[in-house]
């Protein structure tokens, strides 16, 4: 019914003693996040609020929770090595949500990531300077607000945080519900990209639809389009905010700049509609145009069943043709 | 954070890169002094480079301060070589006037510090960068055999000119990658030599220092077959700046906008646009969304402004009086999608502001979330000129509304 993360996930927070870890393991733990432990350095053996078990590295948490989930609430600095420490003790997926990370740090971990999956056992990092990921109804590691969600079939890839929340709210008022919602991210080195969210939505027998908002600045939605064109059948909906955002500034995000004349996002539009992904042109009408892609759907898909029956009758009257023409003999 | 080119090379210079000498002067009286410190090094030509941060000054115009429009001069760079009246007549001439070149836009940018430097004889321009290739999460270094033009117009019109090096992280910079490059930039004798030592030095430089970009255009080969940067653009990776905390006085806040200043002292990231509406909004994806239904609704956004996580009464209250300095906004979008903070909470801080402040353009308040009627009902009954919505696009039809 999801990606990544579902009820079976036994979740670990990394700076689970902080203020931000300290609020938002409260919020992911009311949602039902099944959360095994907490890493804070030099405060091993304690317990977090008499609920969850306190340990001084990754490493001795994984071996006796057997968390396979991480989440990453430190500080910019030491954040990277947080990332490393998680793929190190063999957690397959890491949620960073701290932002302000050096690229420097960022390219590094990313690389030691890679270099682990190289060996065949993937990793997914998700993130960083990212809200999370969330199987509704399952289980919400990260800062989104959990109620604004609904149980469902649309898989949801975003670069924002706000603007994902605003897309899901629209789907969820349409009574379209969510399979797995995934915030990978603003910066400019990020773990899991628009392309690899995209093969495991793809994969996912329970996501029906695809829903992805990009916006200004790098190539990542146009790659993920050159692959839903070749290889994805199912629906896919795309928006790109930053229309009227101006060249060579940061928008907020350290990666949403246009740079050189790239990055546009009417650059990205075109290539996403000649990948046949339906873009919708307002923010207002995310929401509506999911629900326009899954209607078109069901009308192929039943046109196609009717197509068969037809084709089924067809069989049937020429059988019945050669019948009377055999009675005619 | 970008730097001067002078303090570029300052930086490049103490990691080993060969860059050309000078000394940089703020007040024109100080020309004289840089000229004979110049020529104590043995420096018998000069070029004087005004210091802005943009590209193109070579070929800009300088323009009189007091009126913009009085044309003083041509060239942002002249090479002067032994005429050093002529040089002290050009430093006083730009100095605290206005330079306009392609990446200014047509207000420019006052020139308030110049470069003195070592004019070199040399006989060939090559073009070498380092910046993050996002594609593949590495460093790529860039170079080319077209040095002097802008990158973007040979990787438009001869992209086989330019030569491409990938650095592996986990490695990092290795010789064969500089012979790579030397070769490709058909590099011979003594230049091929120097460039190994040249390209070693700035990708250090460029890891260490934690640039998001070091671009040396052009990187010349003198005369007597020396590489030497005779341009340096660098910018720094501003979530790295914490681990460099010496950089915070090459900051130039003369080359910022005063009120992006201003904003970024109430934590609030605001970018001044050209607009009539102004809008706050909370998160990036969701500022840069709005900015779009304004220009949907048949507006023009004022501005991109990012409040943050926490939309307090002083965040809204500071966001309002930095929108409220643009003279051409003629109303405002407040978008607020409340996930974890409450939208009546946003709703008090909106309607508070309103009442500290005098505004005098309709505002149209839309609140989304945890809360939003409360918050609704808050904004209807504060007796001020608040106009709520609850959705996106009902929120475009009132500002739509508003501005006729």
């Amino acid at each position: 019914m999801s990606i990544l993360v579902n009820k079976k996930s036994k979740v670990l927070v990394q700076g689970i003693t902080g203020g931000e870890g300290t609020f938002h393991t409260t919020q992911m733990i009311e949602y039902g996040t099944n959360v095994v432990a907490g890493v804070t350095p030099g405060k091993g053996g304690t317990m977090w609020q008499e609920k969850v078990k306190i340990f001084n590295t990754v490493k001795e948490a994984v071996l006796e929770t057997k968390a396979d989930v991480s989440v990453i609430f430190v500080p910019a600095g030491f954040a990277s090595d947080a990332v490393i420490e998680s793929a190190a003790a063999g957690i397959k997926v890491i949620v960073c949500i701290t932002e302000g990370i050096p690229v420097r740090d960022m390219t590094r971990a990313y690389d030691f990531i890679q270099s682990i999956d190289k060996n065949g056992d993937e990793i997914s990092l998700i993130g960083p300077n990212c809200p999370g990921i969330i199987s509704p109804g399952e289980c919400k590691v990260g800062i989104m607000p959990g109620f604004i969600h609904k149980k469902g079939k649309v898989g949801v890839i975003s670069r924002s945080g706000t603007l994902t929340y605003e897309a899901v709210d629209q789907l969820t008022k349409l009574g379209i519900g969510q399979s797995t919602c995934i915030g990978i991210g603003g910066d400019p080195v990020i773990g899991t990209r628009f392309i690899d969210a995209v093969k495991l939505f793809n994969k996912d027998k329970d996501t029906e639809a695809i829903l992805m908002i990009g916006e200004i600045g790098g190539n990542a939605e146009e790659e993920a389009a050159y692959y839903i064109k070749s290889k994805v059948k199912k629906p896919v909906v795309g928006f790109i905010a930053g229309k009227t955002a101006p060249p060579g500034r940061r928008m907020g995000h350290a990666g949403a700049i246009i740079s050189g004349g790239k990055g546009t996002a009417a650059e990205k539009i075109e290539v996403m509609k000649e990948c046949g992904i339906l873009v919708a042109n307002s923010p207002a009408e995310i929401g509506l145009t999911v629900k326009i892609a899954l209607d078109a759907k069901k009308k192929s898909l039943k046109a196609k069943k009717s197509d068969k029956k037809d084709k089924k009758h067809d069989k049937k009257a020429k059988k019945s043709d050669k019948k009377t023409i055999k009675k005619k003999k | 954070m970008k730097l001067h080119e002078y303090q570029a090379k300052s930086l490049l210079k103490k990691y080993g890169v060969p860059v050309q000498d000078g000394i940089a002067i703020k007040v024109a009286d100080d020309f004289d002094n840089a000229v004979s410190q110049l020529r104590e090094k043995g420096i018998n030509q000069f070029v004087v480079k005004s210091q802005i941060h943009a590209g193109g000054r070579g070929k800009g115009k300088v323009f009189n301060k007091s009126n913009r429009e009085e044309l003083i001069v041509d060239g942002g760079v002249k090479f002067f070589g032994a005429n050093v009246d002529g040089a002290r007549e050009y430093a006083h001439k730009i100095l605290n006037n206005i330079l306009v070149t392609h990446q200014t836009g047509p207000d420019g940018k006052e020139v308030q510090t110049l470069f003195v430097a070592e004019g070199l004889d040399y006989k060939k321009e090559l073009y070498i960068s380092i910046l993050l290739d996002r594609s593949v999460s590495k460093n790529v270094i860039m170079a080319s055999t077209e040095g002097g033009v802008e990158i973007e117009k040979v990787a438009a019109e001869t992209p086989e000119k330019i030569i491409k090096v990938w650095v592996e992280p986990s490695v990092g910079f290795q010789a064969f990658q500089g012979r790579e490059l030397a070769f490709g930039l058909n590099l011979e004798g003594n230049a091929f030599k120097d460039f190994q030592k040249f390209i070693a030095a700035l990708y250090k430089a460029f890891e260490e220092l934690d640039t998001s970009m070091v671009e040396v255009n052009p990187m010349v080969i003198t005369n007597d077959d020396k590489i030497v940067a005779l341009d340096a653009k660098v910018t720094i990776d501003d979530n790295a700046l914490f681990r460099h905390k010496d950089f915070e006085e090459l900051r130039d806040l003369n080359e910022e906008d005063p009120l992006e200043i201003e904003a970024s002292k109430s934590n609030l990231n605001y970018i001044k646009l050209d607009g009539n509406v102004g809008c706050m909004v909370n998160g990036a994806g969701l500022a840069m969304a709005t900015m779009d239904i304004i220009k949907l609704a048949g507006g023009e956004p004022a501005n991109f402004l990012d409040v943050g996580g926490t939309a307090s009464a002083e965040t809204v209250e500071n966001g309002f009086r930095i929108i409220l300095t643009d003279p051409n906004v003629k109303a405002i979008l407040i978008n607020i999608f409340g996930g974890i903070v409450r939208c009546d909470r946003v709703a008090n801080g909106v309607v508070q502001a309103s009442k500290n402040l005098n505004i005098p353009v309709p505002v149209v308040v839309r609140l989304q979330g945890t809360n939003a009627e409360e918050a609704k009902t808050i904004l209807d009954e504060s007796g001020l000129n608040l106009i709520s919505a609850t959705t996106l696009a009902e929120a475009a039809e009132k500002i739509t509304a508003a501005l006729a």
